[in-house]
């Protein structure tokens, strides 16, 4: 589905072949300063290589429009930001953002409650913990339906016993609707637990694969 | 009404010079270091505005085409360099492009449609309306361009995350901007906005101020007024807008990502 052909990004990271398959979760680990964020910004064309081609379904990168393109490939950050306003502000920005309508407040707190996050829609978001900004950041990606959802180190702030169900969850949110996932974590175990491919990416260059479980 | 103005001799102006000679005793007298100032930018208005006046009376006398426009190229070129210099060293080449674009387009079609159409002077270069009503507009529209650049600048710098985050969502660069052009057009259009709602009750504008003095019908005068004040607010609304709709873009590569400081 993604693929990468002898590309560079500055000094950051070099690759010279990758392919992320499609309706897999793909794991790409390695200690931080390794270049993993800035493989995810390539693959949702925030960045574009400085040399090479990335190819999204056999088409090259710079033939698609970028907006589409990061409508179909959807990101969440490591830090999310969180925008001024209401919780529902919030869930409901990227669909504003994409002109798509906002569905009815039943669905939009069925999709709360997936990630744990069982709160009033019109509360401040300003109230929300690190963790709960986190998951409200997940909701947002999960009511825009992308084909594929990237993740930057979802460990990070998920890291407790909710963390771990959340995204136990959304793995099988991904399975289920026939997904790609590309997640970025350091953390051997998680990779491990819950993708079906690993890559390792050491210092700007990426490692063998190897087929999980 | 008595139509008669008084004029000002050479006397009575240095009779006005008292105020700042009692200005330099008091600073003197409480240590203050600041008679220098004072004085450099007295003499210097006094001088500037003597030369002015000449240059102006020449050009009432010889009406020219060539010298309005030339004139009015000038004040242009001055105000540009001016909003310019204040961003010195955090602003792109697109976006001096783009400032230089706005300003010259937004003021000198709302100064011709406010000469030709609102007032219809004739002929269409007579200098005695065209200079002080050019001034007037382009200089407000520098004001405007200013404050406009400078909260597109600033938001662009401090809320990069959110525009970033916006894009991410899926917002075109447009969307993921919106918030920073609103808040920009704000900034630069609130004290166009502020002075018109001040004007009359908290001040007299300084047009309608000198066209009394000089004898005119307050009538006529706040009519100059009010269609100058609707002229101002047209010129800086037009050139700010000009310069936020393409000045966001600037921020942007041609892949839709923000371009990398």
């Amino acid at each position: 589905m993604l693929e990468f052909v002898s590309v560079k990004y500055k000094n950051v990271i070099e690759v010279d072949y990758l392919y992320i398959p499609k309706q897999r979760v793909t794991a790409l680990t390695g200690n931080s300063g390794s270049g993993k964020t800035t493989l995810l910004k390539m693959m949702n064309k925030m960045i574009s290589p400085c040399r090479g081609r990335i190819l999204f379904e056999k088409t090259d990168l710079n033939e698609i429009d970028s907006v589409v393109h990061r409508r179909n490939v959807i990101m969440l950050s490591q830090s999310p930001i969180i925008f001024e306003g209401s919780i529902r502000d919030n869930l409901t920005i990227g669909l504003d953002f994409q002109k798509i309508g906002v569905p009815p407040d039943d669905y939009l707190y069925s999709v709360m409650k997936k990630v744990k996050l069982e709160k009033e829609l019109d509360l401040s978001s300003s109230i929300l913990s690190g963790g709960e900004r986190q998951r409200l950041a997940l909701a947002r990606i999960m009511l825009l339906d992308p084909q594929v959802y990237l993740l930057d180190e979802p460990s990070s702030a998920l890291d407790d016993d909710t963390g771990q169900i959340i995204l136990g969850m959304f793995i099988n949110h991904i399975r289920d609707n026939d997904k790609t996932m590309i997640m970025v974590t350091h953390s051997k175990e998680i990779a491990k637990n819950y993708s079906d491919y690993i890559l390792e990416v050491d210092q700007g260059k990426i490692g063998n694969g190897s087929n999980n479980g | 009404m008595d139509d008669t103005v008084i004029s000002l001799g050479i006397l009575q102006v240095a009779l006005a010079y008292v105020f700042v000679v009692i200005l330099l005793i008091i600073i003197r007298a409480r240590g203050i270091k600041r008679e220098k100032e004072i004085l450099v930018s007295s003499v210097r208005m006094t001088l500037q505005l003597i030369l002015v006046g000449f240059l102006l009376v020449y050009i009432f006398d010889n009406p020219n085409p060539l010298i309005t426009i030339g004139i009015i190229a000038l004040m242009i070129t001055f105000s540009l360099f001016t909003v310019i210099k204040k961003f010195k060293g955090q602003i792109s080449k697109p976006l001096k492009l783009v400032i230089v674009f706005a300003m010259s387009t937004g003021s000198v079609l709302c100064l011709f449609y406010f000469l030709l159409i609102v007032i219809q002077v004739s002929p269409w270069y007579d200098p005695r309306y065209f200079i002080p009503i050019a001034g007037m507009i382009i200089g407000n529209s520098m004001t405007g361009l200013t404050l406009g650049a400078k909260s597109l600048i600033e938001g662009m710098t401090e809320q990069r995350a959110f525009v970033e985050e916006a894009l991410i969502l899926g917002a075109t660069p447009k969307a993921a901007s919106k918030k920073i052009i609103n808040n920009s057009f704000d900034s630069a259009i609130l004290p166009t906005i502020n002075s018109m709602l001040g004007m009359g009750i908290v001040f007299l504008p300084g047009m309608m101020t000198g066209q009394i003095l000089s004898g005119t019908s307050p009538l006529t005068a706040i009519a100059y007024q009010i269609a100058i004040m609707l002229g101002i607010l047209g010129s800086v609304s037009l050139t700010v807008i000009l310069m936020l709709q393409l000045g966001y873009k600037t921020f942007f590569n041609r892949q839709g990502q923000l371009i990398q400081n």
